[in-house]
């Protein structure tokens, strides 16, 4: 597997997943405490995927994310301390706290948003895509989605219209092995490279622990988006290392999963030990990037909570129309 | 008189098919002159009071108040009280037998005049013509944010004796929506243009409001085209204006707010009815009315206060001249009538708004055929 | 201004919309008459013939045939929204939103607020609805009520051919999603339509007859329904305010609420099922902010609450008709006076 990533984008790369694993340990300890108010659905473990993917992106391309979307938001470039201050409910929140963990957005970064509905990204990212075409903007459109949107009709649907449009998009099929508490091995029937072939769509399965092959898989999907040969699959597999919401006692799955999957198939120790071997970059470095991710989590939970609720007066009936 | 004289509901306007007598103005057995008002006719644009074009006396309102008829239906008989009551029913019995209603937008539309486009050098301009004749026409220009409908009643008048040209001016009702600089000059040159195109060499003008400057700026410029000027509540004569008419109108974008804004033409602000209001925001709603307005408001009503005077022009002018005013005109005051030319003959309609010749529509034509005689 | 038919003062709503600004984009099952079949070009335009003409001269790029999937292209035309377009797109029929409603409901309506008002919404669904047709219980139902009720949704719902244009030009030029209903009964109606580019403002009530005794609030083409009852109980001395209010998103309740306040009595027609539609809505709202104005109690006239069915003899029987109404307006005006405080 190729390891061509310039410096900048090897320390951009861990920088990014190392923000997003200490954003959602934080979220999970802090969740504990009963301060976090609703649902919040962790992405530790996933990191490779969306670093992976949005290292090929800029602003003007965009993404739909998940239920599951605080590390496609940070990838995609969104403001960690607005997302914690949003997770809060705050009114500092990147969505003024009317949004939460499901539904943060910053549409101006092309980040189209976190998403309640499992499968409802992936029309919403084929029109993203149709905006880049029709403008020509040069822009593409990835759509993130799980094992559990994979089966959703909505995705079929998606996968048939971008085809027949030739839209510049990607879908990443994030199989992370459950869709809640069902195993994607029970509930997914054949195989998603073999149903984007099904569509005549190029697509490929690639190991989720590893961002190199996500980053190539990617790079080469992006590619072909944006010279105009149509929508691609990339089928990711890996796990994740909390339960499908927090709470989840994950009961569901083996004792010692999760702890041998941080143990031998963690994408941040695997991406420093492969760095590491081709002296690419030093450990001190990657020590300093922790330190300096450490203090940011730490300010961003500080911030949140030391923000403002919105008013109920003067917050509430606002935002739903531009104009009503 | 022995003769039985129908009156029937009256046609205001063109897209009037019925109305209802909102009140009498005279009871049985009360004599009418011809010109009296004799009742209140209401349609869903305006109220306007109707005067008989008949006289005698009054023998049977045959519509009741309130009672909505369309237009021809009989709505009262004259005749002398020598008549018997029986020949007056006789002649009722037979009218109501022999009246055929008109289809709303049937075939029998089909000869009523329509509006029609020319197109001049400043663009295209819609215009309605009615009646006939070899004469000089009559050629009706309104005012600001107005439109040849605000001839409805008086146009008919007109058209019974000769031929009579209502215009839409540019940036207004069906024209063109360029309006130029949207000077008085500019739309001066729309209503020539319009003459032009209709090979018309002079004409008797009647311009209401801004239209009366538009027409004063005509005659002084080209005095060879203007028979007679008959100038109604017209601009060019003062410097006030009502900043608020010119504001709210090109402001207003919903009924509730063009509403009042329309009754400050009127005296009797009751007299605006939902469709006269419809349809002056049908005509705003259009794209590129607003900056049209805009445009000619800036030019013509600077600040508030009007831009012109063409009280110098109106002394050098050799037609014969009149000027008609409202005087409880709002919008431009009736005092602006004072210290004109001797020559100028100078009526002042009591009890009368800005829009006199819809509130006073037979007055009105009266005085401009008075003034076409002495041409 | 000429005369033009409800279908024709749609299509010249959307060319001129197009012909303005060239973010706007058509999208729908054979809107664009039917890509890739072997004859003629632009054959159908939609399946009513309401676009016909569009892909002839934007080209496809920006009218777009799609594959029946409902939801992969109204979701997309919500996501063209959010980046920069201003998708009109053709749901046929308003009954298949119950294959695409997510994307309407919880995708377009909520962006906005969800975001934190960082996200505008420019989309236009529009959708064919209404019974008469003998469509039969999956082709001609009235789910304006549903839509209505989703906050971040705005609803049209146009009574004649000049409302169709105003109002659909006002749609495409709203920053907000909109839901604009076409009554499939109403596309060979004719009216005056002006030739110019025009809008009509959400939210404001339209008065199609001015009367003293009773209010009539009615919707799309049961205005038309309610203007022959106004015009023949006039002949019996009964004088009827009729109130279109043209967007039941937003809803012009004050226009109601002054109507019935000048009439005391009020009919609600309304094609939608009887259960939770606008007149059980209006009837309500009447009765919180108008009761001491009422001089009788407020009758609503609406379908039972059946599907839709399909033989003629009992389709017939389930719309409102101008005598339904007209019944209702005798039965306001014959209750019982109540004392009025």
């Amino acid at each position: 597997m190729s390891l061509q990533m310039s410096r900048e984008e090897l320390l951009h790369t861990y920088k990014t997943m190392r923000t997003i694993r200490e954003f959602e340990e934080r979220v999970h300890t802090e969740f504990a405490t009963g301060e976090i108010p609703g649902f919040a659905h962790l992405y530790a473990g996933e990191e490779a995927s969306a670093v992976g993917v949005c290292l090929h992106l800029d602003e003007k391309d965009s993404i739909a994310s998940t239920h599951r979307g605080h590390g496609h938001c940070i990838a995609k470039g969104c403001d960690p301390k607005a997302m914690m201050a949003e997770i809060y409910g705050r009114k500092t929140g990147l969505c003024g706290g009317k949004g939460g963990s499901m539904h943060i957005a910053d549409v101006a970064k092309g980040m189209l948003g976190a998403n309640g509905i499992v499968g409802g990204g992936a029309p919403l990212a084929c029109g993203a895509a149709l905006t880049a075409k029709t403008l020509k903007t040069g822009g593409v459109a990835v759509a993130f989605g799980g094992d559990g949107a994979s089966n959703q009709g909505t995705t079929a649907e998606s996968m048939n219209l971008a085809k027949v449009w030739n839209l510049p998009l990607i879908f990443v099929l994030e199989d992370n092995g459950y869709a809640e508490a069902t195993a994607s091995a029970w509930s997914v029937s054949g195989t998603p490279v073999k149903r984007a072939a099904g569509y005549d769509m190029p697509g490929v399965q690639v190991d989720g622990h590893d961002v190199f092959a996500v980053a190539e898989a990617a790079r080469e999907a992006v590619e072909r988006a944006r010279s105009g040969g149509g929508p691609s699959l990339i089928h990711v597999v890996f796990s994740r290392y909390y339960g499908h919401f927090e709470g989840d006692a994950m009961t569901y799955r083996e004792k010692d999963e999760v702890e041998n999957l941080r143990r031998t198939r963690d994408c941040l120790n695997l991406f420093r030990e492969r760095v590491g071997e081709a002296k690419l970059l030093d450990a001190g470095e990657l020590d300093a990037i922790d330190a300096e991710i450490k203090t940011l989590i730490d300010e961003a939970v500080a911030e949140a909570k030391a923000a403002d609720m919105p008013d109920p007066l003067r917050d509430l009936e606002t935002d739903v129309y531009v104009r009503y | 008189m022995a003769e039985i004289q129908p009156v029937v509901m009256p046609k205001f306007g063109l897209s009037m098919t019925e109305g209802a007598v909102l009140d009498w103005h005279k009871a049985e057995g009360e004599t009418v002159a011809p010109g009296e008002e004799l009742m209140d006719v209401e349609t869903t644009k305006i109220t306007n009071a109707y005067e008989s074009p008949v006289g005698g006396t009054l023998r049977r309102q045959v519509a009741r108040e309130g009672e909505t008829l369309p237009v021809g239906a009989l709505v009262a008989v004259l005749a002398d009280p020598s008549v018997p009551e029986s020949e007056i029913d006789a002649f009722i019995t037979d009218f109501q037998a022999n009246f055929v209603p008109p289809e709303a937008g049937g075939e029998g539309e089909e000869d009523a005049p329509r509006a029609q486009k020319a197109e001049t050098p400043q663009g295209a301009i819609n215009y309605l013509e009615a009646g006939g004749g070899s004469g000089p026409p009559v050629v009706l220009v309104h005012g600001f944010g107005g439109d040849l409908n605000n001839w409805m009643f008086l146009q008919p008048l007109l058209a019974e004796n000769r031929r009579t040209i209502a215009l839409d001016l540019p940036g207004h009702g069906a024209s063109a929506k360029q309006t130029g600089s949207g000077d008085v000059a500019s739309l001066a040159a729309a209503v020539a243009g319009l003459l032009d195109a209709l090979s018309i060499e002079s004409a008797h003008l009647v311009g209401h409001s801004l239209g009366g400057a538009v027409t004063l700026h005509l005659a002084s410029t080209a005095p060879q085209r203007v028979e007679t000027l008959t100038l109604i509540a017209p601009a060019g004569l003062g410097s006030e204006v009502d900043a608020d008419y010119i504001d709210g109108f090109l402001k207003a974008s919903r009924r509730k707010e063009m509403k009042p804004v329309l009754q400050r033409l009127f005296a009797d602000p009751s007299l605006i009815r939902r469709e006269m209001v419809e349809e002056v925001l049908k005509f705003k709603r259009l794209d590129g009315v607003d900056e049209a307005l805009t445009a000619i408001a800036e030019a013509c009503f600077p600040q508030g206060r009007q831009g012109l005077s063409y009280r110098e022009a109106l002394a050098g002018l050799s037609c014969p001249v009149q000027v008609i005013w409202g005087e409880a005109d709002i919008i431009v005051p009736v005092s602006h009538a004072e210290g004109l030319p001797e020559a100028v003959t100078v009526t002042r309609l009591p009890g009368t708004g800005h829009m006199a010749q819809m509130e006073k529509a037979s007055e009105v034509a009266r005085l401009i055929e008075g003034l076409m005689g002495r041409a | 201004m000429s005369k033009k038919s409800f279908r024709q003062a749609i299509n010249e709503a959307m060319h001129q919309e197009m012909e303005r600004d060239p973010n706007v984009i058509l999208m729908g099952e054979d809107v664009a008459g039917g890509m890739g079949a072997p004859g003629e070009e632009d054959a159908w335009g939609g399946v009513l013939g309401v676009t016909k003409g569009l892909v002839g001269t934007y080209g496809r790029e920006r009218v777009l045939d799609t594959p029946i999937t409902e939801s992969a292209f109204v979701g997309a035309a919500a996501g063209s929204a959010i980046t920069g377009l201003r998708p009109i797109v053709e749901l046929m029929f308003v009954d298949f939103m119950g294959v695409c409603f997510d994307q309407i409901f919880n995708q377009a309506a909520k962006f906005r607020y969800m975001f934190g008002g960082k996200a505008k919404t420019p989309l236009v669904v529009r959708t064919m609805y209404g019974a008469g047709f003998r469509a039969a219980s999956q082709h001609s139902q009235s789910l304006y009520p549903v839509f209505t009720h989703i906050p971040g949704l705005k609803v049209a719902i146009p009574s004649s051919p000049y409302e169709a244009k105003g109002l659909l030009i006002s749609a495409i030029r709203d920053d907000d999603p909109v839901i604009f209903f076409e009554n499939k009964m109403m596309y060979d109606d004719e009216g005056e339509v002006p030739d110019e580019a025009y809008t009509i403002p959400f939210g404001e009530a339209n008065l199609t007859r001015e009367g003293k005794d009773v209010t009539i609030v009615a919707f799309g083409r049961m205005v038309n329904l309610a203007n022959q009852a106004a015009d023949a109980l006039a002949k019996e001395g009964i004088s009827c305010t009729v109130v279109d209010p043209r967007t039941t998103s937003p809803l012009d309740l004050d226009t109601i609420l002054e109507c019935v306040e000048d009439t005391g009595r009020l009919v609600v027609v309304d094609e939608a099922s009887p259960r939770c539609n606008m007149a059980t809505d209006i009837a309500a709202q009447v009765a919180q902010d108008a009761f001491a104005h009422l001089k009788a109690p407020v009758r609503m006239v609406a379908p039972p609450h059946t599907p839709v069915p399909f033989s003629p003899s009992l389709e017939d029987a389930y719309l409102p008709t101008a005598a339904k109404i007209q019944e209702a307006v005798r039965m306001t005006m014959n209750a019982a006076q109540r004392e009025v405080a």
